[in-house]
């Protein structure tokens, strides 16, 4: 027989970086693309995967695919105008493009909004926060296989997208928070309707808890893949759950206290092994937080008062000169606005900033290495990005 | 934070400081020193999480101006660094040797505004446009209803309403 073995070494030499060095035309890597149509990427983006047998030797996101212009579009949209467009850059939680936008046109004109609407501020996000994560859990764990668990955490999303429409009138994008306040407050029966929902949402919890964390396939795919080095975390810019599963315990909520979130009794979830297991057990954790908060939410808030200041003209509205960065506690980490305004009656700029930018960007593209082709879906569902802040 | 802005003015050519709140000040430097200040603010000062990097087009004036937020989590504090560019030739020192993710913001510059960071890495290679030849397209000197006017056409039947004229007869119908 003859020998192969001077035909094929195992591993590609590296760089003096430690990127692999890849050589197209010596026939032994193949070059495929995952996306932008693909289960196993979080909506529409692209990863160039370079691998060698069934290892990933060199990764490139692109993206693109999903760019409208937002921040072009507000440029020559009256701040007013503005506030309809911004929940359409985060599509599973567009409440918080809207919390960032107004709370950056409210600092820079000097608005102080009631006391009702920053609770009702707080309520929005913190939902918007729990229908986030239980779409994620679904797409996590569909990543590895399991199916099931998706059609339970999204029945359970859509009973809080009932909750969001009783609100609203809106069940995707909700258009709630104007500057200014709140478009209005909880409407009669509420409490009793979330808590009934917020009980359905424990139930479902404590069967993905037994069906998705002590299933032996997702154990083992999942336990000591896609680590995130500690270190990492300010090299890459990394916030929110991926921070914290590596032990950075980073929460806007707690670091830079904004709405209600100080009146509110909570701790910092951190965990430490930092690889998808612990993330998305991390993020499981977070979804029985979220109830929490909100049950703290509607036991504080005020059911009725005023809930939208007193504007100016909104067709006239000038703002003066200045810049202000704001940003929030998404799911997947910090979310913020950096507004210019130049005294005219339009934002000279609106700059949006996404933790996917970082996430499925730089760490992805680094994280991907060496890794196996089979488990790329699952890692970068573990990061928890939306391709539509990335090109916004 | 009044502290440290001293500090910097004593080492750096710091001018115009905003503060914007007890926990957010905006400066401008120049250009020369900034490479220096930000490497300062992340090794010495604590500033080691870069939020964002960004432009605004100040046309009139014919600058460009870049802000890096940088954040001090132990002090709970972020610092906003402006640097004015000159707008016919926007070009900048990189700072991906800083963060990783600074060179996807670096290629977003170059291609949405046409700011050049020499040594970025695949600074060339496009981002979010893809055979893209018109000028970049977030200057302000781009005018995105023309261009769409000129590359679409509109629909047959299709009328269009001014909002801001709704939005005066729903909300101040009196005046």
């Amino acid at each position: 027989m003859a020998d192969i073995s001077k035909y094929r070494d195992f591993f590609p030499p590296k760089n003096p970086d430690g990127t692999n060095i890849i050589d197209l035309e010596s026939h032994k890597f193949v070059k495929i693309w995952q996306g932008p149509q693909h289960p196993g990427i979080t909506g529409n983006m692209s990863l160039e995967l370079i691998i060698q047998g069934d290892e990933v030797m060199e990764c490139k996101t692109h993206v693109g695919y999903l760019h409208r212009g937002f921040e072009k579009l507000m440029e020559r949209r009256k701040f007013i105008q503005c506030f309809p467009l911004v929940c359409r850059i985060a599509v599973p939680e567009p409440d918080f493009n809207e919390y960032c936008f107004a709370a950056t046109v409210e600092e820079l004109a000097g608005i102080e909004i009631p006391e009702a609407a920053v609770w009702m501020r707080t309520l929005i996000l913190e939902m918007s926060r729990l229908t986030s994560f239980l779409m994620h859990l679904g797409g996590q764990s569909g990543a590895f296989g399991l199916g099931v668990v998706a059609q339970w955490t999204n029945y359970v999303r859509d009973l809080m997208l009932d909750r969001f429409e009783e609100i609203s009138g809106g069940r995707i994008y909700r258009m709630h928070m104007p500057p200014g306040g709140v478009r209005g407050l909880t409407p009669d029966g509420f409490d009793a309707r979330m808590e009934e929902t917020l009980r359905t949402i424990e139930d479902v919890m404590k069967d993905v808890d037994t069906t998705l964390f002590n299933n032996a396939v997702f154990k083992r795919r999942s336990v000591g893949l896609g680590y995130i080095d500690p270190a990492w975390v300010d090299l890459y810019g990394i916030t929110g759950p991926n921070a914290r599963a590596a032990g950075v315990p980073k929460d806007v909520r707690k670091d830079y206290p904004y709405l209600k979130y100080p009146e509110l009794d909570f701790d910092v979830i951190t965990a430490k092994d930092s690889d998808i297991y612990t993330r998305t057990d991390l993020r499981r954790r977070e979804i029985l937080l979220s109830i929490d908060l909100i049950r703290q939410i509607l036991a504080k808030m005020p059911k009725t008062g005023e809930y939208m200041a007193k504007m100016p003209n909104v067709l006239h509205w000038r703002i003066p000169k200045g810049e202000t960065y704001i940003r929030s506690e998404c799911t997947r980490g910090e979310y913020g606005f950096y507004t210019v305004t130049d005294g005219s009656g339009y934002p000279r700029r609106v700059n949006v900033r996404g933790p996917s930018y970082t996430h499925a960007v730089a760490l992805m593209e680094r994280m991907a290495i060496d890794c196996n082709i089979a488990d790329t879906a699952g890692l970068m569902l573990s990061l928890h990005t939306y391709p539509p802040e990335i090109e916004r | 934070m009044k502290a440290l802005i001293e500090r910097l003015e004593k080492k750096f050519r710091v001018t115009d400081p905003v503060m914007q709140r007890a926990d957010e000040t905006f400066f401008t430097v120049d250009k020369a020193d900034a490479v220096a200040l930000i490497t300062h603010l992340r090794e010495r000062e604590g500033f080691t999480h870069l939020s964002f990097l960004t432009a605004v087009d100040w046309l009139e004036d014919g600058k460009f101006q870049l802000t890096y937020l940088l954040n001090n989590n132990a002090m709970k504090a972020d610092v906003g660094v402006r640097v004015f560019l000159d707008r016919e030739r926007p070009v900048m020192e990189s700072v991906h040797h800083l963060w990783k993710q600074a060179a996807t913001y670096q290629r977003e510059l170059k291609e949405m505004f046409g700011i050049d960071f020499p040594g970025s890495p695949r600074i060339d290679e496009p981002f979010i446009l893809e055979g893209w030849h018109d000028i970049p397209p977030y200057r302000r000197d781009f005018d995105t209803k023309k261009y769409s006017e000129e590359t679409y056409f509109p629909r047959p039947g299709r009328t269009t309403h001014d909002p801001a004229d709704y939005m005066k007869q729903k909300l101040y119908p009196e005046e």
